[in-house]
């Protein structure tokens, strides 16, 4: 668990040993260098005795990028007040002002500022030293020195959840995640090709909000993104459990909603919160807007292939239907289904109606 | 005796860019551009289905996020000889265009501001004569004193509070920072703005495509589910939402886009200097018909060699003469040679890292320093993107163009010449998204005109099959991207891609030397450029990020033909 509140810098002078004359004098001689007057030097002090927001260390490695974009299409919080509210973001290779031994500089700085404090943000998956190298150094040794004194990592996208891309058959460079690198610090896995803008975000708010890490799953991913499959809050879902299909894009099943399924969806074995947030603030996703899902967010998805081809396979008891039997006589596992799913109606039904009973209505 | 400095990373960019320069007498004598970090796509795809593609490459960049997925369809479908539904194309064209927007605004304001605008300088601003200047030149509403006064507070929240975050170590108070303090705060504003603004624009891709990044293709079509009669379809409300963000984003362009572009521009316009290759290579895109009728193509086709205007050569994508790569200072090997060139169709990509071993200090760039290859056209460096496509227009005598283009440099009072330069290349970038910003506005007339005519299709199913295509096809696509022109070429042998070849904007823009030591377009336009502060290189971050380099696009490749140990075989 992570501390609720941090050091303010304030603080973090006090326990090196400064007393607070020259803390003082420190914050007159920065609003002097940052060309303040000398009557702003007294809202340096205040800021700097309260005001502490997040620093983060943003690395990519073997990524498009794609990540970082994600991530600035923020609806809530907006990116804005992310940047400048939330979190310091000391070092990023999309949005930093400085370049070549100044950027690193500021990198090197927070490692010194904020042992221990500092969230480690990975984008991009790590290969073979020679594959790539940053300012001359491999991969592999940029993101040990990082995480060496980070108070977490985040990783995001699928590329450093699992590998992703650069990693998919026959993974020319050699690319591992970064769970394969950093095994002494916690690591937050939110996958995605790339996650959802407020998943991203969302992730960072609740850490700030809450002082915590959220609640993880078995492997690594916040459960409050990723507790359910696609398949599970789909719109077309009524669809599939009618055994309504489209067969082909732009045909009348497509145009009516029909389910997906028979194009190659993955969304039966996806876990994401695409159908309940959606992309862009809330516009569309994938599946709405006609798009069989990739499984973006799956381990291997870019091995799981063909993507148009039927591959999900759809357990007896998460589905009331056969899609190879719609209109004949169901049979199997999914009668079983069906009797299990009509059970625990009924019984539901009888509860319901226990309780109005109960409350005399 | 010449000084190495190195900028390494870039930032401000998509990637990992590493430049080595040698300072002589105050000036870049001479100057190296290497890509550091490769994947491998281009055989991550090999023996997959042709329909897959375009999305393992679609995440070559997820900056220009939909460029390559449509590269990738026009090329399988080129091979497949697929003709589209007039809709599909008009989608198509509304979603780059859709990115043209994003990727330019959030280029100028995010990724190459800050080589113009200092912004702890912003600091210093008087908000009042802020609002006058915006005022001046542009009726943008948000305007007022109060407004700039409640940006330069944030701002100073933020700098007061210790934590400079992103603006942490900038080259701030650089001699070559020219703009007022006023000037400086219009646009910190405006980069606040832009930061807003973009992820409203990118909606258009996520209401047809689903997300953004990396909205999702078909290949035949576009799997958008036109039907207005339909709740779960593309209906008047969610046409509507498009025709908004359509025109908000036309406004925004017009309102705050070009008047801050040229207003700093004006600032800037002694600085002269970036020019660099003045050869420039257009496939031309935006066509109004199918794709492979180059007479259709709002941007136009064309080549120009060393700036002459008055003459455009033709482009042959699949001509073995026309566009080859060379690998003599890349880190690959041809048919176990370490130097040569080959077409795409021939291509070939072995991994044969020969750089020093990292950590490193410096490249040897007398041997191979890159990643990325040296693609030519007719054994000649080119440049790509926005100035070349201005340039091929203009001289193409297209009258938008030559109008637009006239306009400009009337009000900047320069001459045709100034363009070819890093600042004319950022000019150039604003100028075509104006036009891009009316064309998107035209299309998206002609399908509402289409659906109200009764036409809602948006698929071409013919071919959908495997088993309708030939046993061997081979393609190639093109398309303008936001950083210039990008071409795939594919083989299919039995329902299965045999060879995968991209060759990218930023392949040609940052390419090292090749055979005959000519050096790319990167290198090329920093030669001769005075540093005033070896130490605070700005002046090299201007003229490459003029260049908007994406390089994760630029080495994103690879194919082992020859090796059988690497081969891979699905299903």
């Amino acid at each position: 668990m992570l501390e609720t509140k941090q050091k303010t810098i304030y603080e973090e002078a006090l326990s090196r040993g400064i007393s607070r004359r020259d803390f003082l004098k420190m914050c007159t001689a920065l609003a002097a260098t940052m060309g303040l007057s000398f009557k702003n030097s007294d809202k340096v002090v205040h800021a700097m005795e309260t005001n502490k927001r997040v620093p983060v260390i943003w690395l990519e490695f073997q990524s498009c990028s794609g990540c970082s974009e994600s991530f600035i299409r923020s609806t809530h919080p907006k990116a804005e007040s992310v940047l400048l509210d939330m979190i310091s973001l000391e070092y990023s290779e999309v949005l930093s002002a400085a370049a070549g031994h100044q950027v690193e500089e500021a990198k090197h700085n927070t490692f010194k500022q904020y042992p221990g404090e500092y969230v480690l943000v990975v984008e991009g998956s790590i290969p073979g030293d020679e594959f790539t190298t940053v300012s001359g150094k491999p991969a592999r040794a940029v993101l040990e020195e990082a995480a060496k004194n980070c108070k977490f990592v985040i990783t995001y996208g699928s590329c450093a959840s699992w590998g992703g891309l650069p990693a998919a058959k026959p993974n020319p460079t050699g690319a591992v995640p970064v769970t394969d690198v950093v095994k002494d610090k916690p690591v937050v896995l939110v996958p995605g090709c790339p996650p959802i803008a407020e998943v991203m975000t969302g992730v960072i708010a609740h850490v700030i909000t809450f002082g915590a890490v959220p609640e993880l799953d078995r492997f690594g991913r916040p459960k409050a993104f990723y507790r359910h499959r696609i398949h599970d809050k789909c719109n077309r879902r009524a669809y599939f459990d009618s055994g309504l299909f489209a067969e082909s894009f732009d045909d009348v099943g497509a145009k009516q909603g029909y389910c997906l399924y028979k194009l190659g969806c993955a969304g039966p074995t996806t876990y994401s919160a695409c159908p309940e947030m959606r992309w862009n603030g809330g516009t569309s996703y994938p599946i709405q807007s006609g798009n069989p899902c990739i499984g973006c967010t799956e381990k291997n998805f870019w091995d799981n292939g063909p993507f148009f081809a039927r591959r999900a396979k759809i357990m007896g008891t998460q589905t009331t239907i056969n899609p190879d039997k719609v209109g004949l006589a169901v049979a199997g596992a999914a009668v079983a289904g069906v009797a299990a799913h009509a059970g625990i109606t009924a019984a539901m039904k009888k509860k319901e109606k226990n309780g109005s009973e109960e409350r005399g209505e | 005796m010449a000084e190495r400095i190195i900028v390494d990373p870039v930032s401000r960019i998509e990637g990992h860019l590493r430049i080595e320069a040698d300072i002589q007498g105050g000036k870049i004598a001479k100057a190296y551009s290497s890509g550091t970090a490769v994947r491998g796509i281009e055989l991550i795809v090999r023996d997959r289905d042709p329909r897959d593609v375009w999305a393992y490459v679609q995440r070559i960049c997820g900056v220009c996020t939909s460029s390559h997925a449509l590269a990738s369809i026009r090329t399988v479908e080129d091979a497949l000889d697929i003709k589209v539904p007039q809709n599909a194309n008009l989608i198509r064209n509304i979603m780059n265009e859709a990115l043209f927007l994003h990727d330019h605004v959030v280029h100028f304001y995010h990724l190459h501001a800050f080589d113009w605008v200092d912004v702890v300088d912003a600091l210093k601003a008087d908000p009042k004569e802020t609002s006058k200047i915006a005022q001046s030149i542009s009726d943008w509403p948000n305007s007022s004193p109060g407004y700039f006064t409640e940006v330069q507070n944030r701002v100073k929240k933020v700098v007061e509070s210790g934590q400079l975050g992103i603006f942490a170590n900038g080259y701030w108070g650089h001699p070559e920072y020219k703009l007022p303090p006023e000037v400086n705060l219009l646009a910190v504003a405006h980069y606040l703005e832009a930061l807003d603004w973009q992820k409203e624009i990118v909606k258009i891709q996520t209401i047809f495509g689903g997300k953004n990044p990396h909205p999702h293709y078909v290949v035949g079509g576009m799997a958008t589910p036109l039907d207005i009669n339909s709740d779960n379809g593309i209906h008047a409300e969610r046409l509507m939402h498009v025709s908004q963000l359509i025109d908000q984003g036309r406004e925004f362009v017009k309102k705050v886009y070009i008047p801050d572009l040229l207003a700093i521009g004006s600032y800037y316009k002694g600085w002269t200097y970036g020019g660099g290759l003045n050869n420039y290579l257009v496939y031309g895109d935006f066509p109004t018909g199918d794709i492979r009728d180059a007479k259709t193509f709002r941007v136009p086709r064309g080549v120009i060699l060393n700036g002459n205007l008055k003459e455009i050569r033709d482009v042959d994508l699949k001509d073995p003469k026309q566009v080859q790569e060379f690998i003599d200072h890349s880190y690959y090997t041809y048919d176990g040679q370490d130097k040569g060139g080959k077409h795409p169709f021939e291509g070939e990509t072995t991994f044969n890292y020969t750089g020093p071993k990292p950590p490193y200090k410096q490249l040897n760039v007398n041997e191979k320093y890159s990643w990325i290859k040296a693609p030519r056209w007719k054994e000649q460096p080119m440049e790509t993107g926005p100035l070349a496509r201005i340039m091929v227009g203009y001289a193409s005598g297209r009258p938008e163009y030559v109008n637009l283009v006239n306009d400009t440099l009337k009000k900047l009072n320069v001459p045709m010449g100034a363009l070819h330069s890093a600042l004319g290349r950022t000019v150039a970038r604003g100028l075509e998204t104006l036009l891009i910003s009316d064309w998107m506005r035209n299309d998206m007339d002609q399908l509402l005109k289409n659906v109200k005519n009764g036409d809602q299709n948006t698929f071409d199913r013919s071919k959908w099959e495997p088993e309708t295509w030939p046993k061997n096809a081979k393609g190639a696509g093109w398309m303008e991207a936001p950083r210039g022109s990008l071409a795939h070429w594919i083989e299919i042998e039995n329902q299965k891609v045999k060879n995968y070849q991209a060759v990218v904007p930023t392949t040609w823009n940052a390419s090292p030397l090749d055979h005959k030591g000519n050096n790319g377009a990167y290198e090329a336009s920093l030669q001769n450029t005075p540093v005033a502060d070896p130490n605070k290189p700005l002046e090299i971050l201007r003229i490459v990020h003029s260049f908007d380099p994406c390089l994760a696009c630029a080495v994103h490749l690879t194919d082992l033909e020859n090796q059988e140990s690497t081969q891979i075989k699905i299903g």
